[in-house]
C-alpha cells in the first residue's frame, strides 16, 4: 500500500493538567472504512479535532495524505469533508443555501457547484426541505445536511464524528446505507460510542479507552480474540441445569429458567470447537429435550468489555 | 476571493436574517433622529460660526450611538459561532484564519456604514431647506463621513477582539463595550490637560476621539487622525488574529 491516509504517531493533548491523549498511534489506508470507538470521553473527538486541522496536538505527529496537519493545514482541509459532534449548523440559514455558502468556502467552480449540490443533497435526501430554514429541520434532516456538506467537495477523507447520535431506527439505517455506499470511493473515518454501528458499517476499528489506545486492527481479527459464546435450551429444572453446566467444565455459565419449563443456559467462554457436539451429547445422555443450540459472534461490546476489563484490571 | 466574498456576504446576511439588524438600525435611526432635532432646534434662528457637521458631533448623540451600538454590532461575530459550534466547520473548511478576521470585520464595518446611512439624508434635507451651500459644504460631509468610517474601523476591530475571547454574546458586548468607552474617556484627559506640555497631556490630547473627530468635521483630514485610527485598528485586527490562531497553539 502507498502513502496512508491517515498517520498518527504517538499523538498526545493535554488539557492543562488533564491528559486527552496519551501517545496514539494508529493509521488508516485509503478507501478503508475505519471506526472510531470509545466511551464518551476516551479522546475521539479530541483526535478528529487534531486530525482535521482544528486544534493542534501537545506532541506527535498527525499526517493527512502525507501532509502534516499541523504544517499544511489549507492542503489537508482541502482533502477533508468534516463533520464535527452534534453537527453544529447555522439555524438562520435554509438548507440550499448553507451548502451554497459551504461549497464557495470549499472553492467548488460556480459552474459545477450547483450540479453537485443537487446531487449531494439528492445522495442524502435533503433535496425537498433545501427552501426550509434549518432551524426549521428535524434532527435527522439537519444529519443529513451536515453530511451533504462533509461530501460537497468529494474529499478523499470524509470524517463524522457520531453520525447517527439522536436518530431515529430509520434514519440511522439510511445514514449507515450512505456511508456504506462511500466505501471504496473514500476513505471514512466515523466515530461512535454505539457498538453495533460501527460493527456494521466499518471494516476496521481503532479502539480508544481514557485517551489511550486500546485496540486497532481488522474488525474479523479483533473479534477473533473474543471468545463466542454458546446457547442452550434444555428442559430441565434450574438446578439440574447449573449442575450439569458446571459439570460440563467450558467456563462460565449462565442459567436462566425460561417459560414452558426451558433453562436457557449461555456458556460465555467457549473456546474449543466441539462445545456444541458436547453439550449436545450430554443433553441427549441425559434425556433432555434440546430446542435451541447455537454459537453467537462476539459482539463488538463483548470485545471491548473484555479489552477495558482488561485495563482496568491491570491498574 | 470569492471565498472572502462569500464570508462577508455569510456576516451580512446574519444580521438580517433575524430581527438583531433590524433592530440595531432602529435604535440607530431613532437617535440620529432625535440628535438631528436636537441639532436644528438649537440652530434654529441662530447664525453659527461653525459648520453643522461639527455641531452633530459635540452633541451627545454620535458618541452614544458609537458606545453602545458598536459593541452591539460586533458581538455576535466570534461569540456566536463558538457558542453554536459552527466555529469548527468554518475553521476546518480550506479557509484562512485571516481570511475569517478579514470577513468578520468587513461584514461588520458595511453593516455600520448602513447604520449612517439616514445620517446623510438628515444632511440633504437640511442642505435642500437652506439652500445655502456654505452651511453645508460638501467638503466637510465628506470628511465627516471619512471621519465616521475610521472611527467605525477602530470600533469594530476592537469588538471583534472583544468577541474573539468569549464564546458568550454578552461578556462580549461588555466587554467590547468597556474597551471602547475606556478609550473614548481617556480622551477627556485632554480637556483638563488645558496647554501643559508633559508627556501624560500629549498623550491624551492624541487619543482624544473626539479632537480627531473635530478636525474630521471641520472638512480637515488630519493625518495624524487618520494613522491613529488606521493603526489602532490593524493592532486589534493582528490582535484578534492571534487568538483565532491561538486554538492551535495549546
Amino acid at each position: 500500500m502507498d502513502t496512508p491516509m491517515i498517520e498518527v504517531q504517538n499523538l498526545t493533548k493535554r488539557y492543562g493538567q488533564h491528559v486527552a491523549l496519551d501517545g496514539v498511534s494508529f493509521s488508516v489506508g485509503c478507501g478503508e472504512v475505519v471506526g472510531f470507538l470509545g466511551p464518551n470521553g476516551a479522546g475521539k473527538s479530541t483526535t478528529m479535532r487534531i486530525l482535521t486541522t482544528f486544534m493542534a496536538a501537545t506532541s506527535g505527529s498527525v499526517r493527512v495524505g502525507g501532509d502534516c496537519v499541523f504544517e499544511n493545514p489549507m492542503r489537508v482541509r482541502e482533502r477533508i469533508g468534516y463533520m464535527p459532534e452534534n453537527n453544529p449548523l447555522p439555524t438562520d440559514l435554509r438548507a440550499g443555501d448553507y451548502l451554497k455558502f459551504r461549497a464557495q468556502l470549499k472553492r467548488l467552480a460556480n459552474g459545477d457547484s450547483a450540479n453537485r449540490i443537487a446531487e449531494v443533497m439528492e445522495q442524502c435526501g435533503v433535496a425537498d426541505v433545501a427552501g426550509r430554514f434549518i432551524g426549521q429541520l428535524s434532527r435527522g434532516y439537519r444529519q443529513r445536511v451536515g453530511l451533504a456538506d462533509a461530501l460537497l467537495a468529494k474529499p478523499e477523507l470524509i470524517v463524522l464524528d457520531e453520525p447517527t447520535a439522536g436518530l431515529d431506527p430509520n434514519q440511522v439505517r439510511s445514514v449507515r446505507r450512505l456511508i456504506r455506499e462511500l466505501a471504496g470511493s473514500h476513505t471514512v473515518l466515523i466515530s461512535s460510542h454505539i457498538l453495533s454501528e460501527i460493527e456494521m458499517t466499518c471494516d476496521r476499528v481503532v479502539i480508544l479507552h481514557e485517551g489511550r489506545l486500546l485496540a486497532s486492527g481488522a474488525l474479523d481479527a479483533l473479534m477473533a480474540k473474543a471468545n463466542a459464546a454458546v446457547v442452550a435450551e434444555v428442559r430441565a429444572s434450574l438446578t439440574d441445569t447449573i449442575e450439569w453446566a458446571a459439570k460440563l467444565a467450558l467456563g462460565q455459565a449462565e442459567c436462566a429458567e425460561q417459560p414452558g419449563g426451558y433453562v436457557r443456559c449461555r456458556f460465555a467462554d467457549a473456546k474449543s470447537a466441539d462445545t456444541r457436539e458436547k453439550i449436545f451429547a450430554s443433553a441427549n445422555e441425559h434425556g433432555w429435550s434440546l430446542r435451541e443450540l447455537s454459537r453467537q459472534a462476539p459482539s463488538l461490546e463483548d470485545l471491548f468489555v473484555s479489552l477495558t476489563r482488561g485495563k482496568d484490571g491491570g491498574k | 476571493m470569492s471565498v472572502f466574498r462569500a464570508l462577508v456576504r455569510r456576516e451580512l446576511s446574519a444580521f438580517f436574517q433575524g430581527p438583531t439588524g433590524f433592530i440595531i438600525i432602529a435604535a440607530v435611526l431613532f437617535l440620529i433622529g432625535l440628535g438631528f432635532v436636537v441639532v436644528l432646534s438649537g440652530l434654529n434662528g441662530q447664525a453659527t460660526p461653525i459648520p453643522v457637521t461639527q455641531v452633530f458631533y459635540s452633541t451627545y448623540f454620535f458618541w452614544l450611538i458609537l458606545l453602545l451600538i458598536a459593541p452591539i454590532i460586533t458581538m455576535r461575530s466570534f461569540a456566536m459561532e463558538r457558542a453554536s459550534g459552527t466555529y469548527e466547520s468554518l475553521m476546518t473548511a480550506p479557509v484562512g484564519d485571516w481570511q475569517v478576521v478579514l470577513s468578520k470585520f468587513a461584514g461588520a464595518l458595511i453593516f455600520y456604514a448602513i447604520l449612517w446611512v439616514p445620517l446623510l439624508v438628515c444632511s440633504v434635507v437640511v442642505r435642500f431647506y437652506v439652500g445655502e451651500s456654505a452651511v453645508l459644504g460638501l467638503g466637510p460631509m465628506v470628511t465627516s463621513a471619512l471621519g465616521i468610517l475610521l472611527v467605525g474601523c477602530l470600533y469594530m476591530s476592537m469588538g471583534c477582539f472583544a468577541s474573539a475571547l468569549t464564546r458568550n454574546q454578552a461578556v462580549a458586548a461588555v466587554s467590547g463595550f468597556a474597551m471602547g468607552a475606556a478609550l473614548f474617556f481617556t480622551g477627556f484627559f485632554s480637556y483638563f490637560a488645558g496647554d501643559r506640555s508633559d508627556w501624560i497631556s500629549q498623550l491624551a490630547r492624541h487619543v482624544s476621539l473626539a479632537n480627531h473627530m473635530e478636525s474630521f468635521s471641520r472638512g480637515v483630514i488630519d493625518l495624524g487622525a487618520v494613522i491613529f485610527f488606521l493603526s489602532l485598528t490593524a493592532l486589534f485586527l493582528y490582535l484578534t488574529h492571534k487568538v483565532v490562531e491561538s486554538r492551535r497553539w495549546k
